[in-house]
């Protein structure tokens, strides 16, 4: 699905990840950890081809993603949820249109019944029409993980998805993309909050992945 | 056309939900449609004057060409006779349609004009005068120039191509000025909806970004702006087309006292050509900020 074939990212200004070799199979639960700026976000935005390696190959979906042009990256990303960190959306639009984004971009109408019931399962019923500056943090990362999944995508990137919720609502979102895990999509969270990636190991077979000195290893037990 | 205006169509009719992506206010929605609405005005005069100076042109083509003037000099007694021999020579001359005298006293109230009432007209030596129609199919002037020279030796042809030629090119000119005008006007157009296209695509980064993070084609943005630009571009140009074909309604009617000026308008049929002005703005507005949006997010990457 997702193949990294020594991989390596260099801003210019020296790597930031070198020797990068993994694959999330299909299905798979990973969370990738390590401390700021050691290119969690780098490592993601390489899974949804906002950025290409200066090394390696890199394939997405069976497809090398040096040799994709523009509207076939977006293409993959519709098979795609992702969960920036920033929790980006359309100022001008309720939430609702938000939330609907890449039905709407991809020429297809989410029916409103549906929409309904997945604002309602990330607890978001009541702010439908809301403008998004009116909402909290918690409330913009549970929108996001909705938007991610409308289109019911294959993989889910989640980029620090609980990091400005409370510890309560970190556990109602890990529930979702648990749950969303077992209808079999994958997953991958970047988040250095270990209490998470230790609640979730109790539920689901989530592998660690940990980013050190520009390499991505498969951590021990001892999370 | 058919096809463009079936492509233009959804550009032109009211934003729904789905291309609502791009925020709809900000400073460069009153520009375009100001500067739609300001370059279409201007288009609508210089139509006018193009249309103006070509019917001029065909004029002056058309209804003086058909006519010439014979001016006979010649010693007093001799006037009269080499006046009925040049009537009698056009009487014959296959292509001319009807010849006449100008009678002296046409001559002098010609005259009078120029030289005022108190100049003692009646003694100048006017040469005398005959004016000549000539068919549809036209005369053939050397063989008409050769044959007074032969009859009448003081007569001189004269078929106004001389002073018509430089009045019909300057008619000409000006309409194609005209023509010129409408180009420079869209072009400018198209440059400052290039302008305003690329300022709000600059604006909207983040809508962008946004959009292609939830898998948007940049065809499907590009859409949703030139969506924009071309309706406001089309909303601007038809209030232009109407305040300029009001002002054109408004100038006094063509008179001959008036001479070109108040001939400046439209005829007929020709009041439906500035209605083509808002289709043609609307589809500069969609090319220019097709082109400006493609550039701009190939920067983007």
């Amino acid at each position: 699905m997702i193949a990294f074939e020594n991989v390596a990212y260099n801003y210019g200004g020296g790597e930031l990840l070198s020797e990068v070799s993994l694959k999330l199979a299909p299905g798979s639960f990973h969370f990738l950890t390590g401390p700021s700026g050691s290119g969690k976000s780098t490592f993601l935005k390489l899974c949804y081809g906002e950025l290409l390696p200066t090394a390696g190959r890199l394939t997405l979906f069976d497809r090398e993603v040096r040799g994709l042009n523009r509207d076939e990256i977006a293409r993959i990303r519709g098979r795609m949820g992702i969960v920036h960190q920033d929790c980006q959306f359309l100022d001008h639009l309720p939430m609702a249109a938000n939330v609907a984004l890449p039905a709407t971009v991809t020429g297809r109408e989410a029916p409103m019944q549906d929409l309904a019931d997945l604002m309602g399962w990330v607890g978001l019923a009541d702010v439908m029409q809301a403008m998004p500056p009116h909402l909290s943090g918690g409330e913009r990362q549970r929108a996001a993980l909705a938007r991610a999944i409308i289109m019911s995508p294959e993989v889910v990137l989640a980029d620090e998805p609980t990091g400005n919720l409370d510890w309560d609502m970190s556990l109602r979102l890990l529930q979702l993309l648990i749950e969303l895990n077992r209808m079999g999509k994958t997953i991958l969270i970047a988040t250095h909050d270990l209490n998470l990636i230790r609640t979730a190991k109790q539920q689901v077979a989530a592998r660690v992945l940990r980013i050190a000195k520009r390499r991505v290893q498969l951590a021990g037990a001892d999370l | 056309m058919r096809r463009i205006i079936a492509r233009l169509r959804p550009f032109l009719a009211a934003e729904g939900h789905r291309d609502n992506v791009v925020p709809p206010s900000g400073h460069t929605a009153w520009l375009t449609t100001f500067t739609a609405g300001a370059m279409t005005f201007l288009a609508v005069f210089a139509l006018a004057l193009s249309l103006a100076a070509s019917r001029m042109a065909d004029r002056w083509e058309g209804a003086l060409a058909r006519t010439a003037t014979i001016r006979i000099s010649a010693p007093p007694d001799q006037i009269e006779l080499q006046t009925r021999a040049v009537l009698d020579l056009l009487a014959t001359t296959p292509g001319i349609a009807s010849a006449r005298r100008i009678e002296r006293a046409e001559s002098l109230a010609l005259l009078e004009p120029w030289f005022g009432p108190d100049l003692p007209l009646d003694a100048l030596p006017l040469p005398q005068l005959v004016e000549l129609t000539e068919t549809e199919a036209g005369y053939d002037t050397t063989g008409l120039r050769l044959r007074l020279s032969a009859e009448a030796p003081g007569a001189v042809l004269d078929d106004h191509t001389r002073w018509r030629r430089p009045l019909v090119l300057a008619a000409e000119r000006l309409n194609l000025l005209g023509l010129v005008s409408i180009g420079l006007i869209a072009t400018a157009m198209g440059a400052m909806i290039v302008l305003a296209a690329n300022a709000s695509l600059a604006a909207n980064a983040q809508v962008i970004r946004v959009l292609r993070l939830v898998g948007a084609r940049d065809s499907y943005i590009v859409r949703a702006f030139t969506r924009r630009f071309t309706r406001r571009a089309f909303l601007g140009a038809l209030a232009g087309t109407a305040a300029g074909m009001a002002g054109i309604a408004l100038l006094p009617a063509a008179d001959a006292a008036g001479g070109f000026l108040t001939g400046l308008g439209f005829q007929g049929a020709g009041w439906l050509l500035p209605l083509l002005l808002p289709p043609a703005a609307a589809l500069v507005a969609f090319f220019a900020t097709r082109a400006a949006a493609f550039r701009k997010l190939k920067e983007l990457t």
